[in-house]
């Protein structure tokens, strides 16, 4: 067969390589650039080698804030995936209970990012705000802007409040696509609603709870505008989370190179995590 | 040993889904449950089990009323259409797990589970988790806890539509023989009158949520007490046609072929119904009589030969043995066995029934 040569079919790929060129390759590219050599302004870079690198690798503002990184993504998996599930069993599952709960449960979602932020501290504000007000009336110190703890607290309450939504639909759809026979055949056996979760509801979500996790896990791991509205990292570096931290160095202390360095260590981070845990639930598909 | 309905019926909002049912149904039977999608079928069955409450009428089991008694003080299994096991148990698991709910010995547990595996050919894969088996396989297991659990009523519903055609057959023929030698109730539903006759037993026709006639299989089938019954038991569809009789001499309404019929009923005009398998190709029986036919659609289906024809306002199927190719609009001749006719009245009951 004569295959017809016409290269024109290429013309139509242009859109989408410029696009794809702008927004991630050239960007990324000048970060990688920035964090091999150091500039003072002017266009003027001499070449640093992996200085930055190993200067972020073991400067202990990283490590901190590496560590009050995972802290805080570890929390918020281990509140929001088991509430998430929680609510979702709980969820009606036909009637007009439906559509309101969905409504309801997808509100947080459809708030930008800033303004939950923002909601957030007033809420909070100790002396004005409903929550801070409150809990200080039934005798809690309570005062997000000054106390660690009280940051802490806040913090993980809003992302809970903000996020465990979308945790919650999708498990709502994982438990809704299980045929009622499965629960018909449990209850014949006599297996009690523990069994019927484990056995059944479990096994049978396990497909959506993954994307759950690492969706949190990402969107957590990168978080940054809500904190930054809530707390702005404070009270001191208490709660400078890596995008946080990130930020202040660079266009704080307009250290570029260190600051690019970072970003890459970052990166990379959050693509191995997602690989290993990628990998790891689809080995556990291949094994049963 | 028992199961009784009590004119159970179920309404859920305005829509009668059982409508007043009474039936009686022995130890040791198998229960065919014949009818077409929305026939109350599974809905009868989990009034059953107890999955379900009737809106009124009660349920007897073993002289005892049972009505309202959730399924698991109940001593009855179920397998669904589709192939329900346990996702992250093996073959083994999923099959002893009835019995470890209710405390069995690990002992007794396994032997009872090799019994049962070996029965239904499933002993090679006792270790391999239910994904990893043929749909026919999954289905195994699933009949299998059903069968370990020495159950009172196993109900089956629509065990083999989900598997394809060699599967099921062979899994329809061992059905009955899983049966034969226990102590309990079998219910089987299905929509295919073929199922009905295969597994024998009894059978109840059902259509639109009424139970229309119940009995021995093969009575219901050869002697259907009126139209809908043999409608609801005949695949494929029963030919329909009115009829006037004078004397001996009957005569279709719709056209002038006419047959002598020795049946004794008085004058006048009758519906008959007339099975595809007694409209055939060639000769059948000794009171056979030609009718004329175009040609609509004719295919073979293994080595039977189905012929859809017109005559006049009539359109008929036929079904011959062997491989019988037609041409679409050709005209042809074809037979029809009179002795085989049910002739119904004016209210649908059959009157041939003698």
């Amino acid at each position: 067969m004569n295959k017809t040569i016409n290269q024109k079919a290429w013309y139509f790929v242009i859109p989408v390589f410029v696009l794809v060129a702008f927004n991630a390759a050239i960007p990324l590219m000048t970060v990688v650039n920035y964090s091999f050599q150091e500039t003072f302004g002017n266009n003027v870079f001499a070449w640093e080698g992996t200085r930055w690198f190993k200067q972020i690798l073991l400067s202990e503002r990283f490590h901190a804030s590496l560590g009050r990184q995972f802290a805080f993504t570890f929390i918020i998996l281990l509140i929001q995936i088991p509430l998430g599930i929680a609510i979702a069993l709980t969820m009606p599952k036909k009637g007009w209970g439906v559509p309101v709960c969905l409504i309801l449960m997808s509100m947080p979602l459809l708030i930008p990012w800033n303004v939950v932020g923002a909601m957030w501290n007033i809420f909070a504000l100790p002396d004005i705000g409903f929550l801070g007000y409150t809990l200080n009336s039934v005798g809690f110190d309570y005062n997000f802007t000054q106390q660690p703890g009280d940051a802490w607290f806040t913090t993980i309450l809003m992302d809970v409040w903000h996020w465990t939504s979308l945790v919650v639909l999708l498990s709502y759809a994982g438990l809704n696509s299980i045929q009622p026979a499965y629960y018909q055949a449990a209850e014949i056996d006599g297996a009690s609603r523990w069994a019927t979760f484990r056995y059944i509801e479990l096994p049978k979500m396990k497909k959506v709870l993954t994307l759950a996790i690492l969706l949190r896990f990402m969107d957590s791991f990168m978080i940054y505008t809500e904190p930054f509205v809530l707390t702005g990292g404070g009270p001191g570096n208490t709660t400078a989370f890596l995008s946080i931290d990130l930020v202040k160095m660079a266009l704080g202390q307009f250290d570029l190179g260190p600051a690019a360095a970072m970003s890459l260590i970052y990166f990379f981070i959050v693509l191995l995590v997602c690989w290993v845990f990628y990998n790891l639930m689809m080995k556990n598909e291949a094994q049963s | 040993m028992s199961l009784e309905l009590k004119n159970v019926e179920k309404k859920v909002g305005i829509d009668t889904h059982i409508h007043p049912t009474s039936l009686k149904l022995e130890k040791n039977t198998i229960n065919v449950l014949l009818g077409s999608t929305l026939a109350g079928k599974t809905t009868l069955m989990q009034i059953m089990a107890g999955l379900d409450k009737p809106t009124s009428g009660e349920i007897w089991f073993d002289g005892k009323n049972v009505t309202g008694m959730k399924v698991q003080k109940r001593n009855c299994s179920m397998v669904y259409q589709q192939f329900i096991n346990y996702p992250n148990y093996t073959v083994y698991e999923n099959i002893a797990s009835p019995l470890v709910i209710t405390g069995v010995k690990t002992d007794e547990i396994k032997q009872r589970v090799g019994k049962v595996a070996e029965l239904l050919k499933l002993s090679a894969m006792l270790n391999k988790k239910p994904d990893e088996l043929s749909g026919g396989q999954q289905q195994r297991t699933a009949l299998a806890r059903a069968l370990v659990k020495d159950s009172d009523l196993i109900l089956l519903d629509e065990p083999l539509a989900n598997l394809d055609f060699k599967l099921r057959e062979e899994l329809r023929e061992e059905l009955p023989k899983l049966f034969e030698d226990r102590d309990c109730i079998v219910v089987y539903a299905t929509t295919e009158p073929s199922d009905a006759l295969m597994i024998g037993g009894n059978t109840a026709t059902l259509l639109e949520g009424k139970v229309i006639q119940y009995g021995k299989t093969l009575e219901v089938y050869n002697k259907p007490e009126n139209l809908i019954s043999a409608k609801v038991f005949s695949d494929p569809p029963m030919n329909i046609a009115e009829i006037t009789k004078k004397g001996e001499n009957c005569k279709f309404t719709d056209n002038d072929v006419q047959w002598k019929s020795s049946v004794k009923i008085k004058d006048g005009t009758y519906r008959i119904g007339i099975r595809p398998h007694n409209i055939t190709t060639y000769k059948e029986g000794n009171n056979s009589v030609e009718i004329n036919g175009k040609v609509q659609i004719s295919e073979l289906s293994g080595s039977e030969s189905l012929i859809h024809f017109t005559n006049g306002n009539l359109s008929w199927v036929s079904l011959s043995n062997g491989t019988q190719q037609k041409n679409v609009g050709e005209d042809t001749k074809l037979y029809m066995n009179t002795d085989e006719f049910l002739y119904f009245d004016q209210n649908n009951r059959l009157v041939n029934n003698g």
